[in-house]
């Protein structure tokens, strides 16, 4: 795994997301907590929704065009819905947000 | 021949190093101790009782001179090392070198102090020694202390201050207080503790300069322009590891002095230990690793073997009837499940978080018995699934039912106002139920509670059944979410009824199942408190949907719509020559004549909105709000102006309703119309509120709607004026804003509380309409503005991506 730096946790907002472009498609990153990151594909399974503008609550998001929930941990939707989004390792390291650059790169999981 | 061993600063972790060496090889070492502050070893954290009183210093001194005596340590306190020369082994101290054969280097850490203009004025001090403590302990009644930094050292010195009546403020950076150990429920807690303690706290503040007079503190200017006059200002906002020494002698260091696990620097003979080490990337602040450090540290300089390794910590606050505890890690990191307990009616807040079945972080708050029990099972890693379910409650729980829905009502003190409307408050309406009034009839027959609009009702039942018991069966209500059982009327009552002004508060106070509520309940109680207090509370971006967080409407390929605001319908060629020129500028697809008479501008890219934003401000145009839960347009006519047919003028009524309501935010969007003449071209009687023109007046009728229902409006009355006109609508708005429930239309509420009681708010209690048009016109103080200006301002950054990978090369 290699890291690579995206930004402060400053620049996202508490209970929020933000975009990072990249080559494959755009990763929401999502701030549940002071201290508490998450990344995950930004396209919403069900029709394609902007998952960085969603509701974050808890560790999860809600998909602002017709409310499925994902769980942040698992991509999970969660109720009677069914569907996954992919997630991708993210960490916190002195305040820096670090994404693992499988995020950004296309290279096959094989 | 014995051994030199010189040990630099006499804290706490270099006094165990000492207590270990001494007990284990009495006279094995040559002992010399150095150290800044005129005195040996005392306990440092037990400063804050000091402050406070509790304690006085003589009380925690952990090594006196008899103590250094007995193990023949030569003391050179006050004295500072300057130097360390590793080749030919000596330290250089203010009074002369001494030889090492083996040295301890255990110079803590510094305080960190803002480089705020004025740092270095008289009276501005940091919380870290004696003399510290000695400047706050000289402040008393009639002093003004500000302490920046609401962190754990911060709220201790702001604690003990106040124990002797000074006036304290503490200025904290970030939205809760204790962050780093604490979330936001535990944080809310506090904070009201604090408080009642009398300190006063600002969240989310920054500071920007310090003020001073002759050379001394004299106020803290904030970011926001407020002053906070001030005769001692204190810095706790945090601490950097004391490396210089080390640096200066070519020691390996990073953030702190490089050691491994014998805790050996890079030169084989100089070891390290306390808060100036760094240890596997990490740095350290509280005793109990130090504690574990300087075993290591004596038994690797008596050779024998030991390595250090970290632990998971807890934390406390020392602050007498604060009682918290956090430990382990409560956020970051996948798969991880929260159980959150409440007990409003003693102030409790629990939050576990587990992780494949093993307990990982705990926080709590008023009730901190279970802390080490659960401190342990997070360090043994203990297997929890058998007992999930009742982890929470603690070690002694066997069994039994969980948290009781009811325990916000019951947790309400007799003078909560349960019945807003008449002014009745939980303890006449018990006073009646204890009297006899055993059901809401008799509740409302005798107290009038919930005889008016009717939105309490469901509050009025819960009391009901909390006096009652089993004898009293609660009809079943909706509650809003799967976070609580409370409905939107029992909320919206609490909160006006306790005095909630913040989410944290309303989660907290009324027993929220989840830490942070969910996609339908945040909006809601969002929207709630801002209605409910527009000056105390600060709306929430994040507890919106994204149309209004974006302040434009999402479309379904996820670009937005973009409607600038036409008063009254009214527009001028400027206008719609800025209107062509964005549409062309940022390739709008689209562009649509709205049902309420203005333009759509469909289809721009979410990264354009600042930009078209501050183009069409440009010529003067603000947001329309067509994507808000709020004022939305004001169809209008052409009126006596053109028509021949008019009686009033239309148009300049129309225009003046939208200046006056636009921006206010209400429980679903709300749409006006007024008509000239009963011709009623601008279709004022499926509005929201509709206003015909008369000869004789102004007719106004509201609850009309042209959406999934089709409603005409009803008629509320007739004016003769057009301010009285436009008084009523406000009152009528502003009622609706009170008690509507979120994402209920005006005609549903209507439904509820029905058009006799309306009629009596606005119409015939006059001074009731001034009262309502008075709150209306505070609230408005704060919205009637202009979004997307702000946004251009101040946030035009977050709608661009935080990180754009596809503007470098491909590989
Ligand atoms: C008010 C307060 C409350 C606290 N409460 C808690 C608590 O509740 N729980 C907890 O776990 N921790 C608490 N802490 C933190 C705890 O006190 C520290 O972690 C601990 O004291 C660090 O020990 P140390 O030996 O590394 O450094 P210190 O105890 O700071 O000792 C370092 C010594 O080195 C001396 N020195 C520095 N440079 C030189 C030099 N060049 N020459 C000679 N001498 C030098 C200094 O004068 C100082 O006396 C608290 C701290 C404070 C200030
Ligand atoms: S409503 Fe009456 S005044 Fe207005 S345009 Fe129609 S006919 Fe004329
Ligand atoms: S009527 Fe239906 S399809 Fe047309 S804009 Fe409204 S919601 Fe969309
Ligand atoms: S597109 Fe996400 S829920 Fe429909």
């Amino acid at each position: 795994m290699s890291w690579i730096d995206i930004g402060h946790i400053d620049e996202l907002p508490l209970r929020g997301a933000r975009l990072v472009k990249t080559h494959i498609g755009c990763i929401a990153v999502f701030r549940t907590a002071e201290t508490e990151v998450f990344a995950a594909t930004n396209s919403c399974p069900h029709k394609g929704g902007p998952l960085s503008e969603g509701i974050v609550h808890g560790q999860s998001v809600t998909c602002p065009l017709h409310n499925w929930v994902f769980d942040l941990n698992t991509g999970e939707a969660q109720g009677a819905d069914d569907g996954r989004i992919i997630t991708y390792p993210v960490r916190l390291e002195d305040g820096r947000i670090l994404l693992d650059d499988s995020a950004i790169t296309r290279r096959s999981a094989a | 021949m014995k051994q030199r061993l010189v040990v630099i600063g006499a804290g706490m972790a270099s006094g165990r190093v000492l207590e270990h060496l001494t007990d284990a090889a009495p006279g094995a070492f040559d002992i010399t101790l150095f150290n800044v502050e005129p005195r040996g070893n005392y306990n440092r954290i037990m400063l804050s009782p000091v402050l406070s009183g509790e304690k006085t210093y003589e009380e925690i001194v952990t090594h006196d001179d008899a103590w250094y005596a007995e193990r023949g340590i030569a003391c050179r306190f006050g004295e500072r090392v300057s130097k360390i020369d590793r080749e030919m082994k000596v330290v250089e101290g203010a009074n002369g070198h001494v030889p090492y054969d083996k040295l301890v280097i255990a110079t803590g850490s510094n305080p960190f102090i803002i480089p705020l203009p004025g740092h270095d004025l008289d009276g501005v001090i940091a919380y870290r020694d004696l003399e510290d403590t000695q400047q706050m302990m000289d402040m008393g009644p009639g002093n003004k202390v500000v302490v920046i930094g609401g962190g754990l050292l911060g709220l201790e010195a702001a604690a003990g201050m106040a124990a002797h009546g000074v006036d304290v403020t503490v200025v904290h950076i970030m939205g809760h207080l204790m962050e780093r150990q604490l979330d936001e429920a535990a944080g809310y807690l506090l904070k009201k503790s604090l408080e009642d303690k009398g300190i006063k706290i600002c969240l989310q503040a920054n500071s920007k300069e310090i003020l001073g007079q002759d050379g001394k503190v004299r106020a803290l200017l904030l970011d926001d322009g407020t002053e906070l006059p001030c005769d001692l200002l204190v810095m706790a906002v945090g601490i950097r590891p004391n490396t210089a020494l080390a640096q200066d002698a070519g020691l390996a260091t990073g953030r702190g002095i490089h050691v491994d696990d014998q805790m050996l620097t890079s030169d084989p003979d100089v070891y390290a230990v306390g808060e100036c080490v760094e240890h596997d990337g990490e740095i350290f602040g509280l005793v109990a690793p130090l504690y574990d450090q300087a075993k290591v540290a004596a038994q690797s300089l008596m050779e024998e073997e030991a390595a250090f390794a970290q632990k998971t910590l807890s934390t406390k606050l020392k602050v007498t009837g604060c009682d918290l505890f956090s430990a382990g890690d409560f956020a970051d990191g996948p798969g991880r499940e929260d159980i959150v307990f409440r007990d409003p009616s003693r102030g409790v807040y629990k939050r576990l978080v587990i992780e494949e079945d093993r307990l990982v972080g705990a926080v709590m708050y008023g009730d901190t018995a279970d802390g080490s029990w659960f401190f342990g099972l997070i360090k043994d890693g203990t297997n929890i699934d058998e007992m999930r379910e009742t982890l929470i409650f603690g070690p002694a729980y066997q069994g039994g039912d969980t948290a009781d829905p009811l325990s916000a009502v019951a947790a309400l003190p007799p003078e909560a106002e349960i019945c807003g409307c008449n002014g009745v408050c939980k303890g006449d309406i018990v006073e009646a139920i204890n009297a006899g009034a055993g059901d809401l009839g008799a509740v409302r027959a005798s107290t009038k509670a919930s005889a008016s609009c009717g939105t309490c009702t469901g509050l009025v039942e819960q009391v009901l059944q909390v006096t009652l018991g089993d004898d009293f069966q609660m009809p079943t209500a909706q509650p809003i979410c799967g976070c609580t059982d409370l409905t939107h009327e029992d909320v919206r009552r609490l909160i006006k009824g306790q005095e909630l002004k913040s989410q944290a508060a309303v989660w907290q106070e009324l027993g929220w199942k989840t830490p942070n509520g969910c996609h339908v309940c945040r909006p809601a109680i969002n929207y709630y408190l801002l209605a409910d207090w527009p000056l105390e509370y600060q709306d929430d971006p994040q507890s919106r949907f994204v149309n209004e967080r974006k302040h434009a409407n999402i479309q379904k390929d996820g670009t937005f719509s973009v409607v600038p605001r036409m008063w009254g319908g009214i527009t001028t060629p400027e206008e719609l020559r800025a209107i062509a020129d964005a549409a062309d500028k940022y390739n709008v697809p689209t562009v649509k004549v709205t049902g309420g008479q203005r333009i759509d501008l469909l289809g721009v890219k979410g990264e354009d909105l600042p930009s078209i934003w501050a183009d069409l401000n440009q010529a003067g145009l603000v947001s329309g709000h067509a994507y808000s839960k709020g004022l939305r347009t004001v169809k209008t006519c052409v009126g006596t102006d053109h028509c021949r047919f008019g009686t009033q003028d239309s148009t300049g009524l129309g225009i003046k309703l939208e200046k006056f309501l636009w921006g206010s935010w209400t429980p679903h969007k709300l749409k006006l119309a007024v008509s000239g003449c009963p011709r009623n071209c601008a279709e004022a009687t499926c509005k929201d509120i509709g206003v015909v023109c008369v000869d004789s007046g102004y007719q106004i009728s509201i609850g009309g709607a042209a959406g999934m229902d089709v409603k005409e409006t009803e008629l509320l009355c007739q004016v003769p004026t057009e301010d009285e006109a436009i008084e009523v609508v406000m009152a009528v708005t502003q009622a609706y804003r009170e008690g509507g429930k979120y994402l209920d239309r005006l005609y549903k509420w209507l439904g509820k509380v029905g058009m006799d009681w309306v009629k009596a708010q606005v119409v015939e209690d006059r001074e009731n309409r001034a009262a309502l048009v008075a709150r209306f016109e505070l609230s408005q103080s704060i919205y009637r503005k202009d979004p997307w200006a702000e946004h251009v301002k101040e946030k035009a950054q977050t709608y661009a991506p935080i990180a754009d990978f596809t503007l470098e090369a491909a590989e």
